[in-house]
């Protein structure tokens, strides 16, 4: 097998590309990918499960590297809605911006986007770290569970609207927050364990220029002053 | 779901293109709305005190012949027709109000698809493969068009609920989505002296910005407006005899994607409808923002004003 294999989607499917990757499913090596005329197509790179290389070039559509597992997918391009959707493991890197819901319930591994990303990015994030380097959307983490969302510039109305445990550092400004979000205080164990996470993303900012948000922790329970409510 | 697609060009030299560049666009989106297909066109514009008008009727063999007679009839002026499919496309010298009250004066063995200097509307039941064929789309000339495909959700699958919507003269528009409030201003606008063809949410949407422009709002001003009145989930793109506007929802949970080069502006529900424009590699893109008006020309007033 030769180190690359290239698929050009207008030659060839979504779906030869996506059994040629799941056929690879469980080892822990394989060639490396290479997807041309990516063409906006919907469910590329989608349910891998092993540590490949997959570079994809032009702009994808919806639902790119769902479900991933331990592989490392880069966009060359934009991506559609629900980018990195539960991804489980590995990394995925979008070199333009990303739609809305990007790295949705996602439950580990770690997404980069270097433009931006639009509305819902993180909702019901559950243990995925998300680093955006450029502003994201209203309703961004929301319900959001487990894990870090780094937005290296504005953050839209509602940020972390009905917040779990989900950690949300943001560099710029926020529109508003969302119910049960507030803006806590950036310890040095948090500065370090920012610090390590830009770095990995590799983005060029230093940690203590950002600002932490997380859960008040109010929603967690049924307040009985609010039954006039119900 | 449903899927949206428009193209507005700003290079008169792709006018001859139109339908080539548009097809592409529009069987893109068959997966997001497989239950009816429709285009507005805006092209050949009826001279001065003339007008255009497409009706429909769903024999391929129906008396167009007939209809134009009566309309000769009624009016003492000449009326050129042609049948395209099931639609027929009717010029006359005839000025709006009295050719809608001779439509409105009895009941017609046809429904009005669109009335207008520039406009046609051609819609059908079926896929866009299909409707773009029998109504031999690709050929088009214009300067902008505007589709959508349609999967049903609010009002049943018949041509007269298919997009887009036109109420009044040289304004249409494509909905993807659903309004919580068309039945409260359905009502309202009735009062106001709105008249409305079905039960479609989106048809409301569409009377409600031509009365507002009738009112003698511009499409921008109107537009601004909606995001006040209208309450649901939409991204709506407007055509108007020289504008192309696109709006979307405080929420956007509906899709929308454009692009701009100097030659064209496009919009999409998806990206893979715009991937096939020449040039596309080079364009602006983009997501429009919730809540946001963006128009591209719209500097004539509404026509009848």
């Amino acid at each position: 097998m030769s180190n690359e294999q290239v698929f050009d989607l207008t030659a060839r499917s979504v779906r030869e590309l996506n059994q040629a990757l799941h056929d690879l499913n469980g080892t822990t090596t394989g060639p490396q990918f290479k997807v041309l005329n990516a063409q906006g197509n919907h469910a590329l790179a989608v349910g891998i499960d092993a540590p490949l290389d997959v570079e994809i070039d032009g702009h994808v559509g919806y639902y790119c590297a769902g479900m991933n597992k331990h592989a490392r997918v880069t966009i060359h391009g934009n991506a559609g809605t629900g980018l990195a959707e539960n991804i489980m493991s590995g990394v995925v890197r979008v070199k333009g911006n990303a739609s809305q819901a990007a790295a949705a319930t996602g439950r580990g591994g770690l997404v980069i986007i270097e433009g931006d990303a639009s509305a819902r990015c993180g909702i019901s994030m559950k243990g995925v770290d998300i680093v955006v380097q450029g502003s994201v959307g209203h309703m961004s983490a929301f319900m959001a569970q487990r894990g870090r969302l780094v937005v290296c510039g504005n953050a839209g109305a509602a940020l972390g609207d009905s917040l779990y445990e989900a950690e949300i550092f943001v560099r710029g400004t926020v529109a508003d927050l969302g119910a049960d979000c507030i803006e806590k205080e950036m310890t040095p164990e948090h500065l370090s364990e920012l610090g390590a996470l830009l770095d990995t993303a590799a983005m060029p900012f230093k940690a203590s220029e950002f600002r932490r948000y997380g859960s008040a922790r109010k929603l967690y329970h049924f307040n009985i002053d609010n039954a006039d409510a119900y | 779901m449903c899927g949206i697609v428009g193209l507005y060009l700003k290079n008169p030299a792709l006018e001859s293109e139109l339908g080539a560049l548009f097809e592409p666009m529009l069987l893109e989106m068959t997966q997001r709305g497989p239950d009816s297909t429709g285009f507005a066109v805006y092209r050949d514009p009826a001279a001065a005190g003339s007008l255009k008008l497409v009706l429909q009727n769903p024999a391929l063999d129906f008396d167009w012949a007939h209809v134009a007679a009566s309309l000769t009839d009624a009016f003492k002026v000449d009326v050129d027709f042609r049948r395209e499919h099931t639609h027929c496309l009717i010029r006359l010298a005839v000025g709006e109000g009295a050719l809608r009250a001779w439509l409105a004066a009895e009941p017609r063995p046809f429904s009005v698809v669109s009335i207008g200097q520039h406009i046609e509307i051609y819609k059908e039941v079926g896929l866009p493969i299909e409707v773009a064929n029998a109504f031999k789309l690709k050929g088009l000339q214009g300067s902008h068009i505007i589709g959508h495909t349609r999967m049903a959700t609010e009002s049943a699958v018949t041509t007269a609920g298919s997009h887009p919507f036109s109420t009044g003269s040289d304004l249409c528009l494509v909905h993807n989505g659903s309004l919580s409030n068309h039945n409260r201003l359905r009502r309202k606008l009735e009062k106001a002296g709105a008249v409305f063809r079905t039960e479609n949410d989106s048809e409301v949407a569409a009377q409600y910005l031509d009365v507002q422009m009738q009112q003698g709002a511009t499409l921008s001003e109107a537009l601004t407006h909606a995001l006040a009145d209208l309450d649901g989930f939409y991204t709506f793109t407007i055509g108007t005899s020289d504008g192309f506007a696109v709006l979307r929802d405080p929420i956007a949970c509906k899709p929308a994607v454009m692009a701009e080069t100097d030659d064209w502006v496009a919009m999409a529900s998806e990206y893979r409808a715009l991937a096939c424009l020449p040039g596309v590699k080079g364009a602006r893109l983009w997501e429009p923002e919730p809540a946001t008006v963006y128009v591209w020309g719209g500097e004539r007033a509404a026509a009848g004003h």
